[in-house]
């Protein structure tokens, strides 16, 4: 297999591309997606402060480097959850990564500053973990956007895990959330800009470079993940993708261009109005925001004891 | 006598394959799609028309996670 921009031997395919790369020529190839995402999408421009939502994973790990490397002014945001040993590898990688190369990573603790953990949070509030978990990201980031004056907030939402949010939509035609799985949130007040420039690369593609970039990211999975919805949606896209290579790439990248916008993006807050949480501040529909009242039964509830992982 | 030793993860456990094989043919053996996972030799990438020897230690790593999130 050889390179198909300077012939040298390859070290991976990239088959909806029709392209296989040597390591220098696929970071291009990563870094020029990238690009592609920014611009099209009208992302980021320069002179911007990034923050970017740091998990420790190589999704997260990969976009702050690119981001880097593109020349952004990127700083990180680690959120510690309490999931077990997973936490405390994820947060050791991020740490790393940060400290090698000398960038500034911030970093708030779900047990240090607001009392309790994914898994104590979502049984207390009968939620599912990730619906807790999710719910506190989306908050902290907002704050800590807001709190340390960046423009922007970047995720590494890749190609496939858009895809397999889309497909779960599709599949049971929640015409609400579809107009509103664009790549880029316009900011609102008491709401950054929240963008995803990873959209256009595979999920393969991030952990690949990864590996040849040298970063060390978490690989083992979250506990709270096994079995949900969300994988089984990514395996059915990767069959179809095997043997119709570049299928998860129309099936989101035409989505935005040509339907995406026939969905109503208008926000549930938009129609009631704002109102500020009472308890901290943010932006909210009800007295008490949702991160409010989770922190409130939360830190009320016994402590949920993870056991060994595996 | 060798075979080809396999590290695969969650849960983590290695296999022995005997080889020589490529490595195609050997996710295929294994039934793992090769949109879902990566092959690596030490540190690098192995690509997919690769010949693994008997002496050969590979990592087949998922690329796949499932935050909702
Ligand atoms: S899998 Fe769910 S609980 Fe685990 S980090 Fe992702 S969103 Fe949070
Ligand atoms: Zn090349
Ligand atoms: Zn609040």
């Amino acid at each position: 297999m050889k390179c198909t921009v300077c012939r040298k031997p390859a070290v991976i395919d990239v088959r909806r591309h029709n392209a296989n790369f040597c390591p220098d020529h696929f970071v291009a190839h990563v870094q020029e997606q990238t690009k592609r995402a920014i611009e099209h999408f009208k992302m980021l421009r320069r002179g911007e402060r990034v923050l970017v939502a740091v998990s420790g994973g190589k999704d997260s790990l990969a976009l702050w480097d690119i981001l880097v490397g593109l020349g952004y002014e990127a700083d990180g945001l680690y959120l510690g959850l309490g999931i077990g040993e997973y936490s405390d590898i994820s947060g050791d990688h991020a740490r790393a990564f940060a400290s090698e190369r000398g960038l500034k990573l911030v970093e708030v603790d779900l047990r240090d500053d607001y009392g309790f953990d994914v898994p104590t949070g979502a049984k207390a509030a009968k939620r599912v973990p990730c619906s807790a978990c999710g719910l506190s990201k989306r908050h902290l980031f907002n704050r800590a956007a807001l709190d340390g004056g960046y423009d922007v907030v970047a995720t590494g939402h890749n190609l496939d895990d858009e895809a397999a949010v889309l497909f779960g939509n599709v599949l049971r035609w929640n015409v609400e959330y579809l107009g509103r799985q664009v790549p880029v949130l316009p900011s609102r007040p008491g709401f950054p800009r929240k963008v995803k420039p990873l959209v256009r690369l595979a999920e393969r593609e991030m952990a690949a470079y990864c590996v040849i970039r040298g970063i060390d990211y978490q690989v083992e999975e979250c506990p709270m993940a096994a079995g949900n919805r969300h994988l089984g949606y990514k395996e059915a896209l990767n069959s179809i993708e095997q043997t119709s290579p570049g299928t998860k790439a129309a099936f989101y990248l035409e989505f935005l261009d040509k339907a995406a916008h026939l969905f109503n993006t208008d926000f549930e807050e938009d129609q009631v109005g704002l109102l500020v949480c009472q308890s901290c501040g943010a932006p909210t529909t009800a007295e008490v925001c949702a991160f409010c009242r989770l922190v409130d039964k939360a830190t009320g509830a016994v402590p949920v004891v993870l056991g060994p992982t595996r | 006598m060798g075979s080809v030793q396999v590290t695969l993860r969650n849960p983590k456990r290695v296999v022995e394959v005997p080889g020589p094989v490529r490595v195609h043919a050997l996710l295929d053996r294994l039934e793992l799609n090769r949109e879902s996972v990566l092959v690596i030799r030490g540190d690098t990438l192995v690509p997919g028309d690769v010949l693994l020897e008997d002496t050969d230690e590979i990592e087949i790593r998922p690329v796949i996670s499932g935050g909702a999130t």
